[in-house]
């Protein structure tokens, strides 16, 4: 029987090796969950067609169903999701048809997978050698401890983690993120599998590490001939990563095809929306604009008008140009001269986080604070709102040293400087609700009365463009993009003259981010707002930062205007940050 | 690690200070005279009891009899009880009586509680998970004596599959039911424990990513759910410890079992003070010493947990 099998596997093998048959065919695929309100479809119609040898991007925002779709494929859908319908075939095997122990057989060693996030994706109890050991073991690739431990020590070097053989008896904590991402690669690819799905592969990691880690994917993969499926939310890292793209949207694909042709003439309205909304691509769009040939900046400007006025990021780029003329002359807002934070390790003494850190920041202008994990900008934010002591250093907000004010005087110096976090999961009370999780700074300064407070809370929201009928309504309720715009609407909510936003729009999507940072230009147009931004996506910087200050290992290593630092950048970490950023290559002109 | 264990020792000093102090305080301050006791009935000629009471030092004020003690201690002598028996020679006598009920105990305790809790965290909200929640309610809600005595009249008198008490010696099949009647205190908390955890572990990503590897159910549920659940449960497992020592008081009580705890119920009743003090010192030590170990253990189990210093 088994033989039987076999031989009609073979026989479809050879047909896709004459290019008939696809090696993953997904037909008209839905996965549903079930919930207390019924099933809910979380992928409904796709269909994706990949032929062996070639890479394909599966684009899209988070709930978009593009996670969903890929764990369909390998059966291992969370929690109550279940495929309803539709067939996945690969190399002519419907795996939706495929019994629980034809589906160990076909995990690892005919489709192996990259997972998102490299902190939670490896054992902590467990080294790495047996982690990678074990799956070598359950595909069959070799027998025997030896043999075993060789082909782990190969597969880890190939992965590019050179010095392999030492580190094999080391656990995950002792590794870093890239180092663990590169582990989770060398395991997908352990049993040399004909697909691997890569989701979201790099995106828990610093642009310079992500660019490294997929320069090594993409050719390794090349190398053994392996099918890539891509998972990602960031369209420029989908258009220069993958040759076909497929763009999903609320569990439906909206638009495929050659990658190329998509970001250049994308034609659902959803996709232009989000070819606009990319920072990473708008950005070197603004730049088109203004210096290269006349042709190509027409076609930019097209691809802006396509965007309708939904997000307009040349204009707000424009208009933020004057009020940087104004504000040159002005008082700053934030001096810091030599300020220093040591931190002192247990066992093995102290580590400058903050080195000798000086920069100013005008009244009424954004400076971005850019760097990698690790290179002390959170720690400078921390200082800055004093909730972190300097070991030295000076610290000036509005004319007042930061070092002499204590009690009430630091009370009311907090209301005029105000911070939103990096999550907007964690930065809101799950406890509270949306109308006294706005109020609150109100209550704890003493600031009018209840029905002031009430009319002051319907007026933020209206601010941060969010209905007023979400007063009554819990943090758990809304998205995150909804629930970063409360944290925006709290942190304005006493008329601070200072914002300091620490990776405000990290975890955001492309198109949220972009409504958040048109909000902020907007907020600060109108309120003359000061803002310190903390980031390590540069691409966000271009668009919303009028001065730049990129950091490494607690020093500022080049500090200049974003125009300067973008188009005649000074220092080589300054360059490798920019050409990490995705899709910067990519001409969006023909 | 070979100074977070002379730090963890050094520390164990005051805790055995202060204990034995409390202890030997409480025995002191109970009421009645402990010779004139020691004679029930009758009365005690005078002489007899001022022998006694210079011979066992009961002439002397509180904490000169406290001090004496120590410094017994110190030179390895635990003082005799009433019946003139060495107390080191009663507690070599009944602590490897106790210890292996503890062991066992501990034994059913992990087996099955872990086992249930294993099964129903798998097959969350089903038959098994709802008569096992049900059971450990039974058993949580139920004092010790209760599970004992119904124990004992079941499975011993009615069915006769044991002996009612355990006899001479305490040979490893009298002390079974005991030890099952001790684990059904801390039976509950275990399976709710694991239970919670084998939930959460199996949630996680790396979970997944082991079936995304190639991996059999069968080799994932022991070495990649199982074996990270544990770590919680086994940290419990030591402070729950002291729980098993006190079951064992009033089990041994029941069962007849020569151990640590019927020997200091006794003592107590008769005021011994030395006895009283030494046996519970040593339980103290034995709770330290099981903490400190289950500490190293869980560096074991969870490879980011290092001491430092």
């Amino acid at each position: 029987m088994t033989e039987i099998v076999n031989g009609t596997n073979m026989q479809q093998r050879t047909a896709v090796d004459v290019g008939e048959r696809p090696l993953l065919e997904i037909k008209d695929l839905e996965v549903g969950f079930t919930t207390q309100d019924g099933v809910v479809k979380a992928v409904d119609g796709v269909n994706i067609t990949l032929y062996r040898g070639q890479s394909l991007a599966i684009v899209g925002e988070s709930g978009s169903g593009k996670s969903t779709t890929a764990h369909a494929i390998i059966n291992l859908l969370p929690g109550t999701g279940h495929i309803s319908g539709g067939q996945i075939l690969l190399d002519g095997q419907d795996l939706t048809k495929a019994s629980k122990h034809d589906m160990e057989a076909i995990r690892g060693r005919k489709i192996g997978f990259v997972p998102q996030d490299p902190m939670s994706n490896l054992n902590p109890v467990w080294s790495i050698g047996f982690q990678v050991e074990e799956a070598i073991k359950a595909n069959g690739i070799a027998t025997g401890r030896k043999e075993v431990k060789k082909r782990a020590i190969e597969v880890l070097k190939q992965a590019g983690l050179q010095d392999a053989d030492r580190r094999l008896k080391q656990f995950p904590h002792q590794f870093s993120g890239g180092m663990r991402q590169r582990v989770l690669i060398g395991m997908g690819l352990a049993a040399d599998p004909q697909l691997l799905i890569a989701d979201e592969p790099t995106s828990a990691l610093d642009v310079t590490v992500q660019r490294v880690i997929l320069d090594h994917l993409e050719s390794l993969t090349r190398e053994l001939g392996t099918t890539l499926l891509f998972i990602t939310h960031d369209l420029g890292l989908a258009a220069e990563r993958a040759e076909q793209l497929v763009v999903m949207y609320k569990g439906k694909v909206v638009e495929s095809g050659p990658s190329v042709e998509i970001l250049q003439n994308p034609q659902h309205p959803y996709t232009q929306r989000l070819v606009a909304a990319a920072p990473s691509l708008a950005s070197r769009r603004i730049q088109a604009s203004g210096s290269i040939a006349a042709a190509e900046s027409s076609m930019a400007e097209d691809a802006a008008h396509a965007a309708g006025d939904t997000i307009d990021l040349i204009a707000t780029a424009e208009a933020r140009a004057e009020v940087l003329e104004a504000a040159a002359s002005a008082p700053p807002a934030i001096v810091v001269e030599h300020l220093t934070k040591v931190f002192k390790i247990r066992g093995s003494g102290e580590f400058t986080a903050v080195d000798q850190v000086s920069f100013q920041i005008p009244k009424g202008t954004t400076m971005a604070l850019v760097g990698e994990s690790g290179s002390g900008k959170s720690t400078v934010a921390k200082m800055l709102l004093k909730l972190e002591d300097t070991t030295s250093g000076k610290i000036v907000v509005g004319g007042i040293d930061l070092a002499s004010v204590t009690g009430k005087e630091l009370f009311h110096l907090r209301s005029r400087m105000q911070p939103v976090f990096q999550d907007p999961y964690g930065s809101l009370n799950p406890l509270r609700n949306i109308g006294n999780t706005i109020a609150e700074p109100l209550h704890t300064h003493k600031v009018g009365t209840n029905a002031s407070r009430r009319e002051r809370v319907f007026e933020l929201l209206e601010q941060v463009s969010l209905p007023k009928s979400l007063v009554s309504r819990y943090p758990n309720e809304l998205s995150g993009g909804q629930r970063q715009r409360i944290a925006i609407a709290r942190a304005l909510a006493l008329k601070p003259e200072i914002v300091v936003l620490d990776e405000a729009v990290s975890a955001l999507d492309v198109l949220v981010q972009a409504q958040i940072l048109r909000l902020l230009a907007d907020l600060q147009a109108e309120l003359g707002l000061t803002y310190l931004f903390i980031t390590h996506d540069l691409a966000v910087v271009r668009v919303i930062a009028d001065h730049v200050c990129v950091m490494q290992n607690g020093r500022i290593v080049e500090a200049a205007t974003t125009d300067e630092v973008f188009d005649n950048p000074r220092e080589q970490y300054t360059r490798d940050l920019l050409a990490a950023i995705p899709g910067a290559g990519i001409e969006l002109g023909a | 690690m070979a100074g977070y264990i002379v730090r963890r020792v050094l520390q164990a000093i005051p805790v055995l200070l202060g204990t034995t102090f409390l202890i030997y305080f409480m025995v002191f301050a109970l009421p009645g005279d402990p010779v004139v006791a020691l004679f029930g009935e009758k009365t005690p000629p005078p002489q007899v009891v001022e022998q006694l009471r210079e011979r066992y030092n009961l002439d002397k004020p509180f904490i000169v009899q406290y001090l004496i003690f120590l410094g017994n201690i110190f030179r390895g002598d635990l003082g005799v009880s009433f019946s003139g028996q060495p107390v080191a020679d009663i507690l070599a006598q009944t602590f490897p009586v106790t210890l292996r009920l503890a062991a066992l105990s501990t034994f059913f305790l992990m087996v099955g509680g872990i086992g249930v809790g294993l099964i129903s965290g798998l097959r969350k909200g089903g038959v098994f998970d709802a008569s096992a929640l049900v059971v450990s309610l039974i058993f949580i809600s139920l004092p010790i004596f209760v599970v004992a005595f119904v124990a004992q009249y079941v499975f011993a008198i009615q069915l006769g599959w044991f002996r009612t008490t355990v006899g001479v010696g305490a040979p490893w099949q009298d002390l079974i039911l005991p030890a099952l009647v001790l684990a059904t205190a801390s039976f509950a908390q275990i399976v709710r424990l694991t239970r919670a955890s084998v939930i959460e572990t199996e949630g996680q990503d790396f979970v997944r990513t082991a079936a995304s590897k190639g991996l059999s159910r069968n080799r994932i549920v022991p070495v990649h759910i199982l074996r990270n659940s544990l770590i919680p449960v086994v940290t419990y497992l030591a402070v729950d410890f002291g729980t098993l020592m006190v079951g064992a008081v009033v089990t041994e009580g029941i069962f007849n079992v020569p151990g640590v705890g019927r020997t200091v119920y006794q003592a107590i009743i008769r005021g011994e003070n030395p006895t009283v003090v030494a046996f519970v010192t040593v339980m103290v030590l034995i709770y330290l010493v099981v903490n400190l170990l289950i500490d190293l253990l869980y560096a074991v189990l969870d490879p980011r947990i290092r001491y430092a210093k």
